[in-house]
């Protein structure tokens, strides 16, 4: 167990310092730099640029760039392009800020997807199974913008309260029940639009595990010896279908920045995708790099976990 | 006792049998036809618009901005910059261009995107997984070419994808060919990690090994004899894959990194059209319901697909 974990960790760094490398090279050698954002600008002379390109060491061959950038990251001095503020705290912020919208629409994609799926499987062919298997197929389908764009409409028109952003100004010195409903709502509408994808694909996946398993010889031997049926579908079958998905908390993490970007631009809130976006915009190489580094920190760090947890949970899988 | 050669066959082949049971699946019947409309459509677009002037979609008509679908053209409108057959199908935008015209146009460009991408992703895909699944135990001077082609692919799947393309976009040049390329270059993964299990398991089949003893030429075994065998998820994934190129290709033009103009697409008419939501919910509901009723047409066909090519789901 614990070999497989240290190798496993070794090769994933040697992947991590691969996907470093990759990431940089091909953001440093796409064309457009921070020099040239705003090219049109006429008080920018050419001894501007080139200070610019100096002090971004920009002039440099790629593997010193990236060496400064390893450097930089790892003694926590990493300066944004854009505004000079250390990188780090940046996207600490941020992170704060994207947290209770991740959590939240986890929470929604998990307590709902579940269900859903079970039910489908159980009453396979029935009215519900096919309605909310054509209605997964719907929301997938729907481009993310447009839907919420429609609920915005809804909710501001309908329930009178604002949605946009993380709160509304000028609340400060409103009464706390007040502040409270108006945080809540703020959060609920874009969690909400961000798990609706997440809950028809992983319906589907759990519906198809469940039907799996229900296939299977003992719950024919289960049934055959005369349980009931709802023995044989919460007791026997239910935990080994939900075995796979104890795994897919581990996949959950990277989701925490490259699902968001279209939705907290539409909802204007403050959080990574947003952060990466305007990175983007800017050219603001050391936040694109940083936020791909620890993207990619985190999927590595998901899969490992899931790989250890599918062993803890299912003894037919041997470690080696 | 001589044997019948007709109980010998089987009772169907295998495009019979695949279309007796595509035939059943309403949804995924329903998704064939509405694809077939908009191939049609997307052709006749492309035509009309190249050739037709009363199709172009770029008429600027400053006399005609935001009438509602149905409408006629105002009086003061020029003769020659008419709509075709007199009215407005689906209203103007802000510079009174025919909507219906550039939905027309936005068809081709649409599916084009999605075609195009989804051909790169899997030719990648295939060549990639496929390579990895029938050489990888080959070794490159100190490591096999599975683990570099492997490893490869596990670092390209550590970015979050959307981010990538997004990154991507925004640092080249604006173009169509652009989006096109960069969604095809991004979205290789998942179709080469299943090719290359489907070799894997192809690899040790009776028919590959008989299709050796007999000499045949490790060139033919690969694409007349596995490749076929090892298509049927990848035609799913394709599917599913064109579905999921429109919507990153709205996606993209929500943010403003779309097809640059004067090119329609679905997603930047309906990225434009945000913006009038309230004055001409038309410009915003049209492309958002074109792009719904064509992406669930490709994922309902995908499933269908899915179905009737997997023996395993038949049973139950």
């Amino acid at each position: 167990m614990w070999n497989f974990i240290i190798r496993n960790i070794a090769q994933r760094l040697i992947l991590l310092v691969i996907v470093s490398f990759v990431a940089h090279s091909f953001i440093h050698l796409a064309p457009g730099e921070p020099s040239e954002v705003d090219p049109m600008n006429p008080r920018m002379k050419p001894e501007d640029i080139a200070k610019i390109r100096a002090a971004f060491h920009l002039d440099d061959p790629l593997y010193m760039q990236y060496a400064y950038w390893i450097r930089d990251l790892a003694s926590g001095e990493l300066k944004s392009f854009k505004d000079s503020q250390p990188v780090l705290p940046k996207i600490w912020d941020r992170f704060l800020n994207s947290l209770p919208l991740f959590i939240l629409a986890t929470l929604l994609v998990w307590t709902w997807a579940f269900p859903a799926g079970i039910y489908g499987a159980v009453f396979r062919g029935g009215v519900y199974d096919r309605g909310t298997v054509f209605l997964s197929y719907a929301l997938i389908s729907v481009p993310g913008f447009f839907l919420s764009y429609l609920a915005i409409l809804w909710v501001v028109g309908w329930f009178g309260v604002p949605v946009i952003s993380i709160k509304t100004f000028g609340m400060e010195h409103a009464e706390s029940a007040y502040k409270i409903m108006d945080r809540v709502w703020h959060l609920v509408i874009p969690s909400v639009m961000a798990a609706i994808g997440g809950i028809a694909v992983l319906s589907r996946y759990v519906r198809s595990q469940m039907l799996e398993v229900l296939s299977q010889d003992y719950v024919r031997t289960a049934r055959a010896k005369g349980l009931e049926e709802d023995t044989v579908i919460y007791g026997h079958a239910l935990g080994n279908a939900l075995l796979p998905f104890v795994t897919m908390f581990g996949l959950l993490l990277p989701g925490l920045i490259g699902g968001s970007v279209i939705f907290e631009q539409i909802f204007a809130w403050p959080g990574l995708g947003r952060l990466a976006y305007e990175a983007i915009l800017s050219r603001d190489f050391p936040i694109i790099m940083t936020l791909n580094f620890i993207a990619a920190v985190l999927t590595l760090a998901g899969t490992l976990l899931s790989d250890i947890l599918y062993a803890v949970v299912d003894p037919r899988i041997r470690l080696h | 006792m001589s044997l019948d050669p007709e109980a010998m066959a089987p009772p169907e082949t295998p495009w019979q049998e695949f279309l007796r049971i595509f035939r059943k699946d309403y949804q995924a019947l329903f998704g064939f036809w509405v694809l077939m409309l908009l191939l049609v459509s997307a052709l006749a677009g492309k035509a009309l618009t190249e050739w037709w002037v009363v199709f172009d979609p770029e008429v600027v008509r400053l006399t005609d901005k935001f009438l509602p679908p149905f409408s006629v053209p105002s009086p003061d409108s020029l003769p020659t910059d008419r709509p075709f057959g007199g009215i407005y199908l689906m209203g103007t935008d802000e510079l009174g261009r025919d909507v219906f015209a550039r939905m027309f146009q936005g068809s081709f460009v649409s599916l084009s995107i999605g075609f195009v991408a989804v051909g790169i992703s899997l030719g990648i895909g295939i060549l990639l997984g496929g390579l990895s699944g029938f050489y990888g135990h080959v070794k490159l001077w100190c490591i096999t070419v599975d683990t570099l082609i492997m490893r490869f692919t596990d670092a390209m799947m550590c970015f979050p994808t959307f981010f990538l393309i997004l990154t991507a976009v925004a640092l080249l040049p604006p173009s169509i060919y652009t989006i096109m390329m960069i969604i095809g270059l991004f979205s290789w993964m998942g179709t080469a990690r299943f090719v290359r299990a489907e070799f894997l398991s192809i690899r040790e089949q009776d028919y590959v090994t008989a299709a050796k003893a007999l000499g045949i030429p490790e060139g033919r075994i690969i694409f007349r004899h596995m490749v076929p065998n090892a298509l049927a998820p990848v035609f799913v994934s394709a599917t599913i894959g064109v579905a999921s190129a429109i919507l990153t290709e709205s996606g993209l033009s929500f943010l403003g990194f779309g097809v640059p103009p004067p090119d329609a697409t679905w997603g930047n008419i309906l990225s434009d059209g945000k913006g009038f939501i309230f004055d001409a919910p038309w410009l915003f509901f049209i492309p958002g319901m074109a792009i719904f009723v064509v992406v669930l047409a490709f994922n309902l066909v995908g499933e269908g697909l899915r179905e009737a090519l997997n023996p395993k789901l038949r049973s139950r």
